[in-house]
């Protein structure tokens, strides 16, 4: 089910006093990543490096990759199934909401390989 | 001003304007003539803004706190984007009965669950008209 890995790492915020706005931020990108994962991928991994100023999160998956990235990061364009749709997802939203969350953002992927996401979040003023 | 004379004035109260409207659950469920599914601790809840729709990644990219998510998605994503959004009240509109995990789960996290019989349309209306602010 989507969702419970970013669970999991919001508790580990909770933990660390991050601050809840920031803490809304990071979980709306990881979030995100996650649903993506679930619903495009084969599988994959979240990957958390927590340090006193930044916090990195990494999304790797094991594949198909992305076929035009530059698409994929359009607002409102989705290759969901209606599967992930009927769960309130694939509206062609996420990777621009990655975007807008984090501080910075960075996108390995091809098609036939994997992706791997990489999204870091500067801590105290943005 | 003598005893027998009445001056008539009027007093327009300036509350409506520019002073933010807080509805509590309670009122909002009452609006909408709906009903509570879970979470009676937070009736007293202080709303702030109603935010409403069935796409889970709009709802994401509401950052503000105190909202009433007002959906028609009704299954565990709807909770679980709640939770992620730090929002502790849902209202299902179009009449949806929650799956009892979908209860199970609003229970563990502490989000209040209610529903309407109305329309998306007509539940968002009504609260809009009693005052509930939108997100904008």
């Amino acid at each position: 089910m989507a969702g419970a890995a970013s669970s999991e790492i919001k508790r580990i915020l909770k933990q660390l006093n991050i601050p809840p706005l920031k803490i809304k931020q990071i979980i709306v990108a990881v979030f995100e990543a996650e649903v993506n994962v679930i619903a495009h991928s084969y599988g994959g991994k979240i990957v958390c490096d927590f340090e006193e100023n930044e916090i990195t999160v990494q999304v790797i998956d094991t594949g198909p990759g992305i076929d035009n990235l530059e698409l994929a990061m359009t607002e409102g364009w989705s290759t969901a199934t209606d599967e992930v749709r009927e769960m309130g997802y694939g509206a062609g939203m996420g990777l621009p909401n990655i975007r807008k969350s984090c501080d910075n953002l960075d996108i390995y992927t091809k098609a036939g390989d994997h992706t791997h996401i990489s999204m870091r979040f500067t801590l105290g003023e943005k | 001003m003598t005893k027998g004379q009445r001056t008539s004035f009027s007093y327009r109260l300036p509350l409506l304007h520019g002073i933010m409207l807080h509805m509590k659950l309670k009122d909002i469920i009452e609006g909408v003539d709906g009903q509570l599914v879970w979470g009676e601790s937070h009736l007293e809840d202080e709303i702030k803004r109603g935010f409403a729709s069935d796409l889970m990644s709009d709802v994401l990219t509401i950052l503000e706190d105190d909202i009433l998510l007002i959906t028609g998605l009704s299954n565990n994503q709807a909770i679980r984007t709640a939770e992620m959004s730090d929002i502790s009240n849902i209202l299902l509109v179009r009449n949806k009965k929650p799956s009892q995990s979908m209860i199970d789960m609003a229970k563990e996290l502490n989000i209040a669950l209610a529903s309407t019989p109305y329309s998306l349309f007509k539940a968002s209306g009504l609260l809009f008209a009693k005052g509930l602010k939108p997100v904008y």
